[in-house]
């Protein structure tokens, strides 16, 4: 009975946003405003090799002549990138910590109020933790474990410092700096991020998991990740993301590279609870985002599975290059807009070699006045033989304010190759509605159960902590959007 | 067209075409009255001012209209009509379609001595011009009413430079007897280009069958702007049909306006054959209950050919229905596109609005870019969409081969069944003959743009049929 209380409890509270809280830690921030300066600044301070402050400076010239894109389904004020602070780390007296009874308490403390208690954890679940609590790193758990099969699970300003050969033949390989204005962005200034490194044959003993948070105002988040799969290796890695309550927007703009070599398999997964701003629409994370992996080699997967539903607005196209012949792709998407966000999300999937497969699967929900869009392109190319696409993108409506939007590209140039769209857009239904009504069960929760059941499909498609998380947060970002 | 000097670009024919335009104003301000001329001035500022799309223009991103730009077009501000008998040079072989037939050449109404007929019924039919001389109050009230001419692109182009066309109107309560058959064509030996403004209005509860072809007499080089503009009142019908066959060197740009008032319902086929590069937008304007619409489309491209169907279809209001069923075979290194929009406006609850595009592309030099987009801003609504590209069901191929058909027939019979869907849908059934057989010749490869004329025969056409047997 008290448990039924506390989740009537969590349904009814007026702060919806159960991450806001701000952790009072010591940063040190950079001062505003970008500049070559604040590159040499950041990559000074991170004692980074040349090569690095090279490729940020390159990548920094080249952003200088790029031009914000406009071609997304959404609105916001524009941002002036003078005004932010492109690095903010948490002070610590040790640069590192060999355990985790090193870390700033405080943190901890962070930490276990989001849900990821690093000890529990480590105990229980088994799960990696590399926590990234605005730009620095701050503990890696389960290090030692994962070194004994040559696997490297580190921050990335620690793998630049221990294993610069690997990000220097690997980084930018998926995303080039001249990318889009946002990757060029990241490429300039990020601060870390997590580097994960499977060797040949290894087939990770656990989930890797990263969290990220945005804690200090007026900050930047520009981390950077980058995934290598060495033939026959597979990891699955997981990523959440939350910010303290502000007014004003905040903008994350971050970079994911993932490389799958021969027979590799990697599966990226992502739960998106970014600060979605208020009822009105102020403030919330601006989530500018590019995600690209490449299947090299033959018989190579990837799969990105992401629950959104965080962020004032989002921007976001985790994409795949299917360049081995018989590679797979896979993107599943469960994205939930409600008050005033506005997400603009999808996928590509661009098949290059022959017997290449992609399947997209893309639940869209939209509340309140938002709006959901799902842009997506699919691309079968010349020589891409036999390949296969099948992509469903189902959008439900709650409320008639806001909006949903379909937006497919599909470009053919294969005669043997077989693409496949399909998608819905339809309101919330009425029986369904009706007859959780009938048998007393609240209309909140009668929202939540319909909702999770239409995205079931992707749902499970997460690993277990993350799926009962994400079932939480579509409720609980839903909540008393249909009256 | 390859020829064309390549340093001449969209910038220069703008500016060569608003020399044109003032240096000519003599013959546009005869053809206009006080308002059409507003209307004029207003689409040549707007054409001065965005002039015309680029390659980032997303609703133009796969036609590359580099090659359409030219310094070399003819234009006739004046009808140069030709001597001879319009039915001797073209004869429509629809056998058993009793129609009311107009001719267009090059953009002007072929019959100076009868500009405009009006039918028993009440019905008009004849040159716009004239129209627009005669009834003005009628003219005046729809024209450029639905044309939207404040972005980049051929419409405030073709407003512009509008001088005559087919003006239909159909007063309330009538059913027209019998269909209304456009004949437009292309005829000059230099290159030309062409812009012909139509416009059609149909009565409240009254019904009309429109069947629009083009065709030109020549393989020589032409540019056709054509902008219609149909307007359907209150609980009106409109059977439309639009049926392309031009030469290899031919470009059309054709754009329809439909408005839609409550009850009225659309039926819009657009059957493109043949045609160096075409491109067919279509924007709907659902500005009544009630009221349905069916688009559907049919394209069989090869060799350099390019089709592009936009289709925007806009729910401005509840309870109606739409439904867009495009369908193509693409061959050899042509390319085809498909960008059509459900729009749904707020508070146009009880939408049902559907979308597919299906395509068979038969090389890998072909080329298939769809773009089945939805946006909607009301809830209570039921919409979809799909599309495919894919080819010849193998197991199909299968079954029709192990019957003892040879693979040549087996691929053809396919293709037939595959663009049947779209040829049932013509409710006229001389013309719904017609067009099976037009087809089954087209996937034959023994349909070119001569068959039916007797001048300018090309009887060098490469066979359709030679390069699907590869």
């Amino acid at each position: 009975m008290q448990k039924d209380k506390n989740i009537i409890n969590k349904f009814t509270e007026e702060s919806d946003y159960k991450y806001g809280f701000y952790s009072d830690i010591e940063t040190e921030i950079a001062p505003k405003g970008l500049t070559e300066e604040t590159i040499h600044f950041i990559s000074k301070k991170k004692n980074e090799p040349d090569f690095m402050l090279e490729f940020r400076l390159k990548a920094f010239r080249h952003w200088q002549t790029m031009k914000e894109p406009e071609w997304a389904h959404v609105k916001y004020q524009p941002i002036n990138y003078q005004d932010i602070s492109y690095y903010a780390a948490p002070k610590t007296k040790k640069p590192k910590h060999e355990s985790i009874e090193d870390v700033d308490p405080e943190l901890i403390e962070t930490f276990n109020k989001l849900g990821i208690p690093l000890e529990e954890q480590k105990i229980l679940s088994g799960v990696a933790v590399d926590a990234v609590m605005d730009s620095a790193s701050i503990a890696t758990t389960y290090k030692k474990k994962l070194a004994k099969e040559g696997i490297i699970f580190s921050s990335f300003s620690e793998a630049l410092q221990e294993h610069p050969e690997l990000i220097k033949k690997h980084i930018a390989t998926v995303v080039p700096y001249t990318d889009n204005f946002f990757a060029a962005l990241n490429s300039a200034v990020f601060s870390d991020g997590s580097f994960v490194y499977i060797p040949k044959g290894v087939s990770c003993p656990m989930d890797l998991s990263t969290y990220f948070r945005i804690n200090s105002a007026n900050t930047g988040q520009f981390e950077r990740t980058l995934i290598v799969a060495e033939e026959g290796s597979y990891v699955s890695y997981l990523e959440g993301c939350t910010a303290p309550m502000r007014s004003e927007n905040q903008l994350h703009a971050a970079v994911v590279e993932i490389i799958a070599h021969k027979n590799a398999e990697v599966k990226y997964s992502t739960v998106q609870n970014w600060y979605p701003g208020n009822k009105e629409g102020k403030g919330g994370i601006y989530n500018f985002v590019t995600k690209r992996g490449i299947c090299k080699e033959e018989n190579a997967k990837i799969s990105w599975t992401q629950v959104e539903t965080g962020s004032s607005v989002t921007w976001k196209y985790p994409s795949l290059i299917l360049k081995g012949d018989n590679s797979k792709g896979e993107f599943f998407s469960v994205a939930v807009t409600n008050n005033k966000q506005q997400a603009d999300t999808g996928t590509k999937m661009i098949h290059l070699g022959n017997n290449t497969k992609s399947s997209i699967i893309s639940k869209g929900i939209s509340a309140g006045f938002s709006n959901n869009s799902y842009r997506g392109l699919v691309k079968i190319g010349k020589n891409a033989n036999n390949s296969r696409n099948f992509s469903q993108c189902d959008s439900l409506l709650l409320g008639d304010k806001c909006g949903a939007h379909t937006f497919p590209y599909i470009e053919a140039q294969n005669k043997s190759s077989i693409v496949e769209h399909e998608a819905t857009t339809s309101k919330i239904s009425e029986d369904q509605l009706f007859y959780c009504l009938q048998r007393g069960i609240e209309m909140d929760n009668a929202i939540g159960l319909i909702v999770n059941g239409y995205a079931k499909d992707v749902l499970k498609k997460l690993p277990m902590e993350f799926a009962v998380e994400a079932e939480k947060l579509l409720s609980i970002s839903l909540e008393g959007s249909v009256g | 067209m390859a020829d064309n000097n390549n340093t001449y670009n969209s910038e220069n024919f703008k500016n060569n075409l608003i020399k044109l335009y003032e240096s000519n104003r003599k013959y546009f301000s005869s053809d206009s009255s006080e308002k059409t001329q507003k209307l004029r001035d207003k689409a040549f500022k707007s054409f001065k001012e965005y002039g015309f799309p680029n390659k980032k223009d997303e609703s133009w991103r796969f036609s590359k209209l580099d090659q359409l730009f030219r310094d070399d077009y003819e234009f006739d501000f004046e009808p140069k009509l030709k001597k001879f008998d319009v039915n001797k040079i073209f004869t429509c072989d629809v056998y058993d379609l009793d129609t009311y037939c107009v001719t267009l050449i090059n953009g002007w109404f072929a019959y100076k001595n009868s500009p405009l007929s009006v039918l028993k019924d009440g019905t008009i039919i004849g040159s716009l011009s004239k129209a627009l001389e005669i009834y003005p109050e009628i003219v005046e009230k729809s024209i450029g009413s639905t044309a939207k001419i404040d972005q980049p692109g051929f419409v405030s182009l073709n407003t512009t430079f509008m001088q005559d066309g087919l003006f239909i109107y159909v007063p309330d309560n009538i059913e027209v007897e019998k269909p209304v058959q456009i004949i437009s064509i292309v005829d000059s030996k230099n290159p030309i280009f062409i812009q012909p403004r139509n416009l059609i209005i149909v009565g409240k509860n009254s019904k009309l069958s429109l069947i629009h072809c083009d065709h030109s007499l020549s393989h020589n080089i032409s540019f056709t702007n054509t902008v219609s503009e149909i307007i359907l009142n209150e609980n009106s019908y409109i059977d439309h049909y639009k049926v392309q066959n031009k030469g290899r060197n031919s470009s059309l740009i054709t754009s329809i306006f439909f408005k839609q008032k409550s009850d009225s319902k659309i039926i819009n086929n657009a059957i493109t054959l043949n045609g160096g590069f075409t491109k067919n937008q279509i924007d709907l304007q659902i500005e009544g209950e009630n009221c349905s619409s069916n688009l559907n489309g049919l394209y069989i491209m090869d060799k350099n050919q390019h089709v592009d169907n936009q289709v925007l279809v806009k729910h401005n209001k509840s309870n109606s229905y739409s439904n867009q069923l495009y369908k193509g075979i693409v061959n050899d290194q042509a390319s085809a596109v498909f960008s059509g929009k459900v729009y749904v406006e707020k508070d146009s609850q009880n939408t049902k609005a559907f979308q597919n595009n299906k395509n068979i592309l038969l090389t890998d030099e072909a080329t298939i870019n769809t773009q089945p987009f939805l946006e909607i801003y009301a809830d209570d609504v039921k919409c979809s969409h799909g599309a495919t590209v894919g080819q010849l069901d193998s197991e199909a191929m299968f079954y029709l081969r192990s019957r003892g058909l040879c693979e040549q027939t087996s691929k053809q019979l396919l293709m037939y069944a595959f663009t049947n869907e779209i040829i049932n849908e013509i409710s006229i059934e001389p013309l719904k003959n017609n067009i099976a057989s037009l087809v089954e010749k087209r996937l034959k490869g023994e349909l070119s743009i001569c068959d039916q004329c007797i001048l300018n025969c090309d009887s060098s056409e490469p066979k359709f049929i030679q390069n699907i047997l590869d």
